[in-house]
């Protein structure tokens, strides 16, 4: 360190700062029992997530071995109180509010993250930011709220049924998972490097045809985050799509059927399961925590590994 | 950006269209809450405590609970997080492989819905760790659930604290931890508090998590191992059990309204952020 001190200015912040072996390894002890329990806060991360996976699994597990785990995801019969645990209506419960509510909110909010980052006005776009960011802080339960006193009464008067469906699970969740599409989407639009827009237009193209043709495609494996994000969102929400869907243990038969989803199922009937009731409930979460730890894995590698 | 024929016109059109989509359904949301609710508030609505599982009296106890059980997390987990966002930032390597696990797990953290922090809460600080239904319980799952926010925004406000502070911390003979506590952390603080801020917005209007392990006891929360029924969960079965929709528009009205509040002062402090980094 001495010889180079004696260097440049730059020389100096390189032997004091970056050259991270002085920086880094301090002799004196207290110094050093800080840096041990700051390793610690950082390990909770590890340790949370280890003991999550262990005590729902510890939960679930032995329900799945005692009935089978083919017949606990494939089989339809839902009865506790007799001892059939099959959550396949709730699956397919689940599978159907997530899926019509991505129908509608992926294709808005892609739209709304392009006119966000290109289209509107740079005031225009920061306001509808904030807005979004609103959007994303409601709680679910409020949206479940406006659902069941709004959105349902609205498809029992207009479509008919009894308004608790599908189709209003949809709309809520839609309108829930709209920000995370939104913000995923613009922000990888806006991390399209200037050349490419600004080439494609040197080249004669219009601003419409630089967007579809080379700024989304540049911005496509953000955008397929958005849209993965979203759905975990979706499948994993609970207090909203328990109040507006009506819960019924069948598979719906069209868009205005009531329909439980495994996470209704499990926020409904927590308070009073005991027994295998309630390990068949664990052993739900257990299935919705494997597919949702998944699928963000899966998102986080491939953008890291790329 | 030259719009020169009808079609450019049209696609335009269409664009702000779904722009101002986005603005309906937030207009539409927030604005039937607040007309609906503004209503049923007056002094009483906060200051009583509910009767009759809630359909008469006002909702007290559940404002006590909420802010209860937002500031007994917070106390746990600020320090946690910030704690490992200066390990993560000042001490690991950045690809040291205990660092990147750290990360990958906050990510993981972060994207695991709320029901199943409900299941591993009721299951391990209810059960197991024989807490019962309580806010120490509550406040424990929900202090795992904000952990990823607190730390990542502490993270980045670390990033942002010019090389040269520490270069001339150190270069004065202070020590490591001298130069994070009197140096670096206090030039971080608006991310911090950033942080801190956003995780109330998420305590505030956290439901499931908090139903299976706080429980739904309309009692005054004294110590920190009574039960308790926050203000969204008091929403939730209000409104679900139809016990008075009258003080469920209230109680709605309220969250939105401290969620408003949060978010400006989210804001704000995002802000100051910027500001910090320029």
């Amino acid at each position: 360190m001495d010889i180079n001190m004696k260097k440049s200015k730059s020389g100096l912040r390189k032997a004091i700062v970056p050259k991270q072996s002085n920086y880094k390894h301090n002799n004196r002890s207290s110094e050093k029992i800080i840096e041990k329990i700051l390793v610690l806060c950082a390990a909770i991360f590890i340790i949370a997530i280890i003991l999550i996976t262990i005590f729902i699994f510890a939960k679930g597990i032995p329900l799945l071995i005692k009935i089978g785990l083919i017949d606990f995801l494939f089989n339809s019969d839902w009865r506790p109180s007799k001892g059939f645990f099959g959550i396949w209506t709730m699956f397919i419960g689940s599978l159907a509010v997530t899926l019509s509510s991505m129908l509608w909110a992926v294709p808005l909010g892609i739209m709304t993250a392009i006119f966000m980052a290109e289209i509107a006005p740079h005031r225009v776009g920061k306001l509808l930011g904030s807005m979004v960011e609103l959007l994303a802080g409601i709680p679910s339960v409020v949206y479940g709220f406006v659902g069941l006193i709004v959105i349902v009464p609205f498809i029992r008067d207009v479509l008919g049924g009894n308004g608790l469906s599908v189709l209003a699970g949809a709309i809520i969740l839609g309108i829930m998972i709209l920000p995370t599409v939104i913000n995923i989407s613009r922000d990888s639009i806006l991390a399209v490097p200037k050349e490419y827009k600004e080439g494609s237009l040197a080249l004669g193209a219009t601003h419409y045809q630089t967007i579809a043709r080379v700024i989304v495609p540049a911005a496509r494996s953000g955008i397929i985050t958005a849209i993965v994000l979203g759905m975990g969102r979706a499948i994993g929400e609970t207090m909203a799509v328990v109040m507006v869907t009506g819960n019924s243990t069948v598979i719906p038969g069209s868009i205005l059927s009531p329909v439980r989803t495994m996470t209704s199922n499990i926020v409904l009937e927590m308070g009073y399961a005991a027994g295998d009731h309630q390990a068949a409930l664990f052993a739900t979460g257990m299935v919705l925590f494997v597919f949702i730890v998944c699928l963000n894995l899966a998102v986080t590698l491939s953008v890291k590994g790329r | 950006m030259r719009v020169n024929n009808w079609k450019d016109k049209l696609i335009t059109a269409v664009f702000w269209l779904s722009g101002l989509v986005i603005v309906g359904i937030l207009a539409g949301i927030i604005g039937y809450v607040m007309v609906k609710g503004i209503s049923s508030i007056n002094l009483d609505f906060i200051l009583e405590p509910p009767s009759k599982a809630g359909r008469a009296g006002g909702i007290s106890t559940t404002i006590v609970s909420t802010l209860y059980l937002t500031v007994m997390s917070l106390l746990i987990a600020v320090p946690i997080g910030v704690g490992s966002s200066v390990y993560l930032e000042e001490y690991a390597h950045n690809k040291s492989k205990f660092a990147r696990l750290v990360n990958l797990t906050s990510e993981t953290l972060a994207g695991i819905p709320s029901i199943i922090y409900g299941l591993f809460g009721f299951v391990f600080f209810v059960i197991f760790l024989e807490m019962g239904w309580s806010i120490l319980s509550g406040s424990m799952t929900l202090a795992i659930m904000i952990l990823p926010t607190i730390t990542r925004t502490a993270q980045e406000a670390i990033l942002t604290v010019p090389h040269e502070y520490r270069e001339n911390s150190l270069a004065l003979g202070a020590s490591k931890w001298q130069t994070i506590r009197k140096v670096i952390l206090p030039s971080a603080l608006p991310g911090i508090v950033t942080g801190i801020i956003l995780s109330m917005g998420r305590a505030v209007g956290e439901t499931a998590a908090l139903i299976l392990t706080a429980g739904s006891s309309l009692g005054m929360p004294l110590s920190p191992a009574d039960p308790a029924r926050t203000m969204a969960v008091h929403l939730y079965v209000l409104a679900m059990e139809g016990i008075s929709m009258e003080r469920a528009f209230g109680t709605a009205f309220l969250i939105v309204i401290l969620i408003i509040i949060i978010n400006y002062l989210a804001n704000l402090s995002l802000k100051k952020l910027t500001h910090s980094m320029r």
